[in-house]
């Protein structure tokens, strides 16, 4: 258990809680979900057993009354020591349900967020395109208002969760404005006509998720399914990487914790030239870098965390933790690799899977080179200068 | 610059042709089947490539280490796996070349000679003796005119697909480094078994075998040199073959290194390509400065071998190995990163270079052994 001086009696329930199903139930299956790349029922199951695909909803419709970015971070940290492909399903239906819950209209509200509940649905974010990954304003999915209707055409791909999920919040562009200013978010239905999922795409690592192509061919959906206003997509989306961010950034904390107990476990009982590996001064300098972000990670990813419970800005720290975190994850598996040497290389143990999930958390929800871009432009705001 | 003679470029040329027609097509199938690149075999026998350090006078092309490492890079760049091949054939028969016999040389060596396909290996490495050699379990008794062998190998590249291959196992376990021995072992003498082949994250289309030793029966006449010179022959080997692993590792970090430029020529982001990012011509020159740093340590370290100055040798082909292999995994996984979502799909042959490199971190002497031999060597000798 890490905890930081923050944590109240209830999170600290919460990640026993979390860990224990992740140790007990996730974990034994892990490798089999990486090996066969296939989306496991089971873990939904349980990971609505745990309310933990329904705690970014409102409370009525079982989320968390607060502490929910802590909360999802909890989570998403204790799974990820076990099984970051997992762990991704809980942060795709925060992050995919953020648009419905902040724009859904007053008259389909209840129908929606209790569906979502009752009837257990997974919901997918659809926003990056072929040609448009970290450039978001280059989104060139369209939906034209046809009477009360929007009629929307586009190609969406590594949508997470694309092919297993009900609902899908949709960023497409409603007017001729360049840009970020004409994109709009709507919430599309699995079987509104048109919609078709693609192919299944076949990654190095997270493999246990479902990341597929969503084509959009004249699909129509009713105007209350635009959700927040027309033109208020880009902003939506940006609150979403508020708790999208530090989320990722704590699956990689979970990855990194996850095999730095692996090299620590297998140094102290593996030995070398008479002595345990740990006992090496080269290994002990490994342990000490990989304990030592780990730490600093831990107190990014839960301060971006707080800030956005408090409703404070957290814009700059969110984007520190996501690329501290990830580019510690894919050092310190690398290193975990490489302190289990030729049995960390096959997969007979898990460090290898977790160095292929690490790659990822560099990637998704901005790249590392985004990140820096954005930490650098918050600094400069701060001193007034501007970009 | 080097300056290649004729025969260099010559040769470098026909690799280069192999590597792109026969080789480079077959990398990704081969890595997801997690096969043998048996056509790579045929086809390196046919050209004279697949002993290229086979001294003429047992049939042999007998080209140096420089050439040699050369050919490697030119292999690794399309196919890590298919190098490997290359590498765990030559590390089989610098034992026989370096300490055996006359008859034996003259028995073995010229099996591989002009276009034979047979397959060599060399066989170290224990579950519980990796970097740690000496404290390997594995022994040979003399009885009458054999040697009766108990034990087991694991991790050995060509295992399972060698014909022969040199065995290093305790004649005298009380004399630690100095009771080891060296022994050829062909496939289908009586006791040898073989185990599982691993399954690995990377260089999947190599082959890592299990092998096991039940009271195996090896010729008396097998034994490579001396009882108890196993330790120094293997040394002498392991030092060239850091050189060979380096190598192939500057080819692995080439070839990604190509791919992320070609994306970022090409890949339009935010209105312009990718290419006209600071952030990504920060990310390539530094890319391309490690590769081409770590080429050059290794070539110095080829040259040294070439020119007999076997020490300076050694310490450079330590050098060489993990700084060639650390480039390459750092410039592998920002090979995918430049890619970003596409280069972590399985559609584009950065993620596969990027799981092979890890290897070349660990194997032939981790990194962590390759930085205290390279620290000793210039701290405490001479």
């Amino acid at each position: 258990m890490h905890l930081t001086p923050e944590m109240t009696e209830e999170l600290t329930i919460l990640r026993e809680a979390v860990y224990r199903a992740a140790r007990d139930k996730i974990a034994p299956v892990a490798a089999s979900i990486d090996e066969c790349g296939e989306f496991n029922r089971d873990v939904e199951a349980l990971c609505w057993d745990l309310g933990l695909l329904t705690l970014a909803l409102p409370p009525e419709f079982g989320g968390l009354e607060k502490n929910k970015g802590t909360s999802l971070c909890i989570a998403v940290e204790e799974i990820s020591r076990f099984c970051a492909s997992s762990a991704l399903l809980l942060i795709i239906q925060a992050v995919g349900s953020f648009p419905i819950v902040h724009g859904i209209c007053p008259e389909i509200r209840d129908r929606v967020l209790s569906g979502i509940r009752d009837n257990r649905q997974l919901v997918a974010y659809l926003v990056t395109e072929p040609s448009g990954g970290s450039d978001v304003a280059s989104i060139k999915t369209t939906a034209t208002r046809d009477g009360n209707q929007y009629v929307i055409n586009g190609a969406k791909c590594f949508a997470t969760n694309g092919g297993v999920a009900s609902l899908y919040s949709v960023l497409a562009r409603t007017s001729r404005e360049d840009g970020h200013k004409g994109l709009s978010f709507f919430l599309v239905e699995r079987d509104r006509a048109g919609l078709q999922v693609g192919r299944k795409e076949n990654k190095l690592g997270q493999r246990g998720s479902n990341t597929t192509e969503v084509f959009l061919d004249e699909v129509r959906v009713p105007a209350v399914n635009l959700l927040g206003e027309e033109g208020a997509g880009f902003r939506l989306a940006m609150k979403d990487f508020d708790m999208s961010r530090p989320a990722i950034a704590a699956q990689a904390l979970g990855i990194a914790q996850g095999a730095f107990e692996m090299m620590v476990k297998y140094s102290t009982e593996r030995q070398t030239f008479g002595k345990f590996l740990a006992d090496h001064q080269m290994i002990q300098a490994i342990l000490a870098d990989s304990g030592m972000l780990i730490e600093a990670g831990r107190g990014l990813v839960y301060r971006a965390a707080a800030l956005y419970d408090a409703g404070k800005r957290n814009t700059k720290i969110a984007s520190m933790a996501k690329c501290l975190a990830s580019d510690a994850a894919m050092k310190i598996t690398t290193d975990a690799v490489q302190v289990l040497g030729g049995y960390g290389y096959t997969k007979d143990f898990p460090v290898e899977r977790m160095f292929r999930d690490a790659k990822l958390t560099q990637i998704f929800e901005g790249t590392n080179q985004i990140q820096r871009i954005v930490i650098a432009r918050e600094i400069l705001n701060e001193v007034g200068f501007t970009i | 610059m080097l300056k290649l003679d004729d025969e260099q470029r010559m040769i470098l040329e026909t690799v280069r042709r192999i590597a792109a027609r026969e080789i480079a097509p077959r990398a990704a199938e081969l890595d997801v089947a997690g096969g043998f690149p048996h056509a790579a075999v045929a086809s390196f026998a046919e050209n004279g490539l697949l002993n290229p350090l086979l001294p003429a006078q047992y049939g042999g092309v007998e080209l140096s280490l420089l050439t040699f490492s050369m050919i490697l890079e030119e292999i690794a760049r399309a196919c890590a796996a298919t190098a490997l091949l290359l590498i765990a054939q030559t590390d089989g028969m610098l034992p026989i070349l370096h300490g055996g016999s006359d008859a034996l040389k003259e028995k073995y060596l010229r099996r591989l000679a002009d276009d034979s396909r047979q397959l060599t290996a060399l066989a170290a490495t224990e579950p519980s003796a990796g970097s740690d050699i000496v404290s390997m379990r594995t022994r040979a008794v003399r009885k009458g005119d054999r040697y009766i062998v108990n034990g087991q190998k694991c991790f050995i590249t060509n295992g399972s697909v060698a014909d022969f291959f040199v065995l290093y196992a305790y004649t005298d376990a009380s004399k630690g480094a100095r009771g080891i021995s060296a022994f050829v072992v062909e496939k289908g003498f009586p006791g040898l078994v073989y185990g599982k082949n691993e399954n690995k994250m990377g260089m999947r289309g190599s082959i890592n075998s299990e092998l096991f030793f039940e009271d195996m029966e090896v010729p008396a006449e097998n034994l490579v040199g001396a009882e108890g010179g196993g330790f120094v022959n293997l040394m002498r080997t392991l030092a060239m073959s850091r050189l060979f692993c380096a190598s192939q590792a500057v080819g692995i970090g080439r070839g990604a290194l190509e791919e992320a430029v070609s994306y970022a020529r090409e890949r339009v982001q935010f209105a312009n390509p990718i290419a006209a990012l600071a952030p990504i011509q920060f990310m390539v020159a530094d890319m391309a400065a490690s590769v081409e740093s770590s080429r050059l340590l290794t070539h110095k370290a080829a040259l040294l071998f070439d020119e007999g100055e076997l020490e300076r040798a050694g310490t450079f082909a330590a050098m060489a190995k993990f700084s060639a292999s650390d480039a390459a995994m750092r410039v592998t996984t920002d090979a995918v990163q430049i890619l970003g979502g596409y280069g972590y799909m399985k559609d584009y042959p950065v993620e596969r270079m990027m799981r092979d490199a890890k290897l070349t971190q660990i194997y032939t002497g981790t990194n962590q052994i390759m930085r205290l031999i390279a620290g000793r060597d210039l701290l405490l000798s001479r």
